[in-house]
């Protein structure tokens, strides 16, 4: 590689994002406003389910500023493809038709009726009362579990039943692993009786002496809450033809496909924008039915149409992340060595598919065995239709879901063996590697070195002093009990290898495409097909260019986000765009200087193969005065007028990379909690993470990425959670009533770094946007369980609210506790099961 | 329609406006002020944030007309002679903000309260900014821009 004297990857620059961001400049995409603008407002359904009997839009029209109305009968030929969703993870999975406006029935609080056009935002929301309305509410399925029942009634009558797909996969043995372990009768760990291998030897017999843990955890769902809503224009492009739309969204590129077939407006006749976009977290990983509205009414009135949700409507439409019921037995030996997992797991797709709804839980099923080696693995997967908003991608993605079952039943097993949790976790991990290596469900785990990043977290939480404390509160009877908590992770990252994506159901497109362009001035653009919302790849980019070119991150522009000028990406998402499209970066960088010495080569009239590259300089290898500058070159190339024999002029340079493998971060985080057991306010004391993302770009950055992930993950572990009642209202339908943390209820973090390369890619980079978000959730509720396990208590379900853990603590001992709403759509939950408490 | 004189970022304004209009929407659509967003319009996440009269105020939970006869300040109105204010300058080099959707109200919110208490110590810190949500940062870096910009850092 060329390097520059002063070397900009690794060092945490300021970002280049932040002027226009400090400064009120940002561009949201509620900020355009175009001539002849209109604004539209949905009528979402107060049903979950509901026939609708009368629908009357003519008295909204006589509204002052109303310019149209419609019913979803009125523009039905409109959108041929309804919204699509672009994942089939089995051949039977059942699709349902998903109108942008409904024709008969509502499936969801919040399901589109009728949509209404005005010359402003509070003049359609006026006129929406005016539309005449009747519903025929039906029983809601809320329940997934009921759901499945064979009386159940129906989220889709033509689907003839509420399971979108059952996935399974089985590696080893594990029908007969527990089989023979196994009582399948109450929950909960057992130690079995001996395995007799030898005749009458009963040591021996011990040794090999099985454990079999089973657990059912719940996941809560979650409301993503980007703090800025989504938002879309959309307007007949008067230069061209077409159609563009300006979108808060993370996927201008795939957007771009699927307006074109949903509408049937050609694939070349749009262009997607998103400017700045305010967080994502996956939210904005979808095409929603008022994006492919804003075009078809674009296309219909013909002039340009605003969508701007309000927070309700973001509850209530946005998708929901998780939305899971985990059912996780592990068995091992009593030594603690795993021998085999059986998982099943019932995911929640809601009333309707979004872009990847059913491939989330089963993108996360490959991550259940977690960073311990076994040989026996078998996982089942049941989607389930419901009448709630529909769930996808939510930070972290499957992942954190998967993380939270090993990681909490890793320490039910070592409480069943009276292990420490860390030493179970020892004895179960990998020997460090660095060359892809296969899990027990068949990925290509990349490089690991667990061991090293839990050495650290250890020393860094003077863990053994902890747990001395801990001893001494336990001993006095301290009404504040200390609780210590582990997990150890690692993340599938770097979406992806065109061809695993294919086997995941989404078709493939895992590739990313930069351009890099020498400017004839010696400025350097780069494009880039992935599109941030808050990463800071302006910066991060900005560091690979002017390293590879000789040049400052200052001399470089990034542009992004718009498919009129990065034609080709696959955008931001899945922590892929460091390992993915920083990488084709890179590449397409290392290929200018490439043609560059080419060019220095006839320029300084030498050998191409006596061409040094450094520090922006081409020269002569063994006479450094002969050289020439990068921009120089650049120059040259432009002008075109004295080029090598039939070389093309102009240094620009496109990479499409398409990753051999995902990346495998990974690390190791301790929670250090304070539990009052007389109020159960749970206080996060301190949160050690060790992480392992491969070598960092930008420390800043991403040391700001942990930050986030974590809060977000200690969010679902203490504070939020999505609840609904049995007639699937969604009851936390505001901030007023859904509470995402504030600063007074979050810690500073201890953050650490181990660097192990990913073989993936030749800066060796991992990628980290979710890893905080998979870490917490289980460190934070074993360290609650931790803290409280001397009174028996062995688990609490997310999030872990004052009222909940009060709650354990009574029940285990022995008082009531009383009632209070719980969310209708997750069963009983696993606190119930275990401790035989109240529902 | 009601009309109302308002000073904002040190321009006066005159305006007829509709009683229920909100303040941020004024400022947004009727100012081009969008340097003021919204996050959720129940008062909650602090995106609104502005300052009247030098107090931050959630600009979602009043009307314009209840700003009429009052000075107002934007983010677009902390600049000195183009030069940022120490609390911008602060955010930026501590890496308090990501998607910065939430970054004007918490730069505008941490003026006020350090008018309020030039010397806070962290808790402070956190307990004064608990009506700004950020989703992006986890606040560490927020609270530790607020303590440069009070000079109890470099
Ligand atoms: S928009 Fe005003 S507080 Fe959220
Ligand atoms: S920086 Fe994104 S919400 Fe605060």
């Amino acid at each position: 590689m060329t390097q520059a004297p002063e070397r900009y990857m690794g060092n945490g620059l300021p970002r280049k994002e932040d002027p226009n961001l400090v400064t009120g400049k940002a561009n949201w995409t509620d900020n355009i406003k175009l001539p002849g603008m209109v604004h539209m407002s949905m009528l979402r359904s107060p049903f979950a389910r509901a026939k609708v009997t009368k629908l009357d839009v003519s008295a909204a029209l006589e509204r002052p500023g109303v310019v149209a109305a419609f019913t979803g009968a009125d523009l039905a030929e409109e959108w041929p493809g309804g919204v699509p969703c672009a994942a089939v993870v089995s051949e039977e999975q059942k699709t349902p038709f998903f109108p942008p406006i409904v024709t008969d029935e509502v499936r969801h609080v919040g399901d589109v009726v009728a949509v209404v056009v005005a010359s402003d935002r509070y003049a359609a929301q006026d006129a929406l009362e005016f539309i005449e309305v009747d519903y025929e509410p039906l029983p809601a399925i809320v329940n997934m579990e009921d759901a499945l029942k064979a009386d159940s009634p129906l989220v889709h009558e033509d689907l003839g039943t509420n399971e979108c797909f059952t996935y399974t996969a089985n590696v080893g043995n594990t029908d007969e692993l527990f089989d023979r372990t196994d009582d399948s009768g109450d929950a909960g760990a057992e130690i079995r009786g001996p395995e007799i291998q030898g005749q009458g030897d009963t040591d021996e017999a011990f040794r090999q002496a099985s454990v079999v843990v089973k657990e059912r955890y719940i996941q809560q769902r979650l409301l993503p809450t980007a703090i800025e809503p989504r938002a879309a224009v959309a307007y007949p492009d008067p230069g061209h033809g077409g159609y563009v739309i300006y979108s808060s969204t993370q996927v201008p590129h795939l957007a771009k496909i699927v307006l074109s077939l949903a509408t049937g407006i050609p694939e070349n006749q749009i262009r997607v924008v998103a400017p700045d976009v305010g967080g994502g977290f996956g939210s904005k990983l979808n095409i929603y039915r008022e994006e492919i509205l804003a075009v078809v009414l674009a296309k219909t009135l013909g002039v340009p149409v605003k969508f701007v949700e309000d927070r309700s409507e973001n509850y209530q439409a946005t998708i929901h992340g998780r939305g899971q019921i985990q059912d996780i037995e592990l068995a091992a030996d009593s030594e603690g060595k795993i021998l085999g997992m059986r998982v099943k797991l019932l995911d929640d797709m809601g009333a309707y598919l979004q872009l990847l709804t059913p491939v989330i839980a089963i993108s996360g099923g490959a991550m259940f065995p977690g960073v311990y080696t076994f040989d026996n693995f078998s996982i089942e997967i049941k989607g389930v239709f419901t009448n709630l908003t529909p769930t996808d991608a939510y930070r972290g993605a499957g992942r954190p879901e998967a993380c939270y079952a090993i990681e909490r039943a890793m320490d039910s097993l070592a409480r069943e063996l009276d292990m420490d949790p860390a030493e179970i976790r020892r004895r179960n991990f990998y020997e460090p590697f660095d060359e892809p290596t296969a899990n027990p469900a068949g990925l290509m785990y990349d490089s690991f070195n667990l061991q090293g990043a839990l050495d650290r977290a250890i020393e860094l939480a003077d863990y053994q002093s902890l747990r001395e404390e801990q001893r001494r509160r336990r001993e006095s009877n301290d009404p504040v009990q200390l609780g210590i908590g582990f997990a150890t992770y690692t993340e599938i990252c770097g979406l992806g290898p065109s061809h695993a994506l294919a086997g995941l159901g989404i078709g493939g497109g895992g590739w990313e495409v930069a351009s890099v362009r020498m400017l004839v001035t010696g400025k350097v653009e780069v494009a880039t097909g992935t599109s941030p919302h808050g990463q800071g790849h302006e910066t991060s980019w900005s560091q690979i260019a002017a390293d590879v070119l000789g040049v400052t991150p200052d001399d470089v522009e990034v542009l992004h986000g718009d498919t009129g000028i990065v034609p080709f990406g696959r955008d931001t998402y899945g922590s892929r765009s460091l390992a993915v499209g920083g990488i084709a970066v890179y590449h397409a960088a290392n290929k200018v200087v490439e043609k560059g010495k080419k060019i220095a080569a006839h320029m300084l009239e030498a050998a191409e193969d006596d061409i040094e590259f450094e520090g922006g300089k081409f020269s002569v290898a063994g006479s450094p005065d002969q050289n020439v500058g990068i921009g120089d070159v650049a120059g040259a190339a432009y002008l075109g007028n004295d080029l090598p024999e039939g070389m093309e002029p102009t240094l620009n340079e496109t990479m499409t990379f398409d990753p051999p493998n995902f990346t495998f971060p990974f690390g190791a985080h301790i929670c250090v909690t304070e539990v009052d057991t007389e109020t159960g306010a749970v206080k996060i004391r301190d949160y050690i993470a060790v992480d392992d993302c491969g070598p960092v770009i930008n420390p800043t950055i991403v040391d700001g990425q942990l930050h986030g992930g974590l809060a977000q993950g200690i969010a679902q572990a203490l504070y939020e959670g999505v609840i609904y009642d049995e007639e699937g209202n969604l009851l936390t339908a505001s901030m007023v009533n859904y509470m995402i943390p504030g600063a007074p209820e979050l810690p500073n973090y201890t953050l650490d770094r181990t660097v192990t390369p990913s073989p993936s890619n030749p800066l060796g980079v991992k990628g980290v946007g979710e890893a905080g978000t998979i870490g917490a959730p289980p460190a934070v509720i074993n360290s609650v369980v931790d803290a409280l396990s001397p009174m028996g208590i062995r688990h609490i379900d997310m999030p872990a609210s004052p009222m909940r853990v009060w709650k354990a603590i009574q029940n285990a001992q022995g008082k009531p506790s009383g009632d209070r709403q719980e969310d209708a759509s997750l069963g009983a939950s696993a606190a119930d099961i275990k401790q035989g408490g109240d529902a | 329609m009601r009309r109302i004189q308002v000073s904002v970022n040190g321009v006066a304004y005159e305006h007829e406006v509709e009683p229920r209009l909100l303040l941020v929407h004024y400022l947004r659509e009727g100012l081009n002020l969008t340097g003021t967003m919204v996050g959720c319009n129940t008062s909650n996440c602090g995106a609104c944030t502005v300052l009247l009269d030098g107090e931050s105020v959630k600009s979602c939970t009043l009307f314009a007309v209840q700003a009429d006869g009052h000075e107002i300040t934007t983010v677009q109105g902390l600049q000195t002679n183009g030069d940022w204010h120490p609390m911008q300058t602060a955010f930026h080099e501590q890496h308090a903000l990501q998607c910065g959707y939430c970054t004007p109200g918490m730069i505008l919110a941490s003026v006020s309260y350090l008018k309020e208490n030039p010397n806070p110590n962290e808790e402070d810190i956190r307990e004064a900014l608990e009506g700004n949500y950020c989703r992006c940062t986890g606040y560490e870096n927020i609270v530790k821009a607020v303590q440069q910009a009070a000079g109890q850092t470099s």
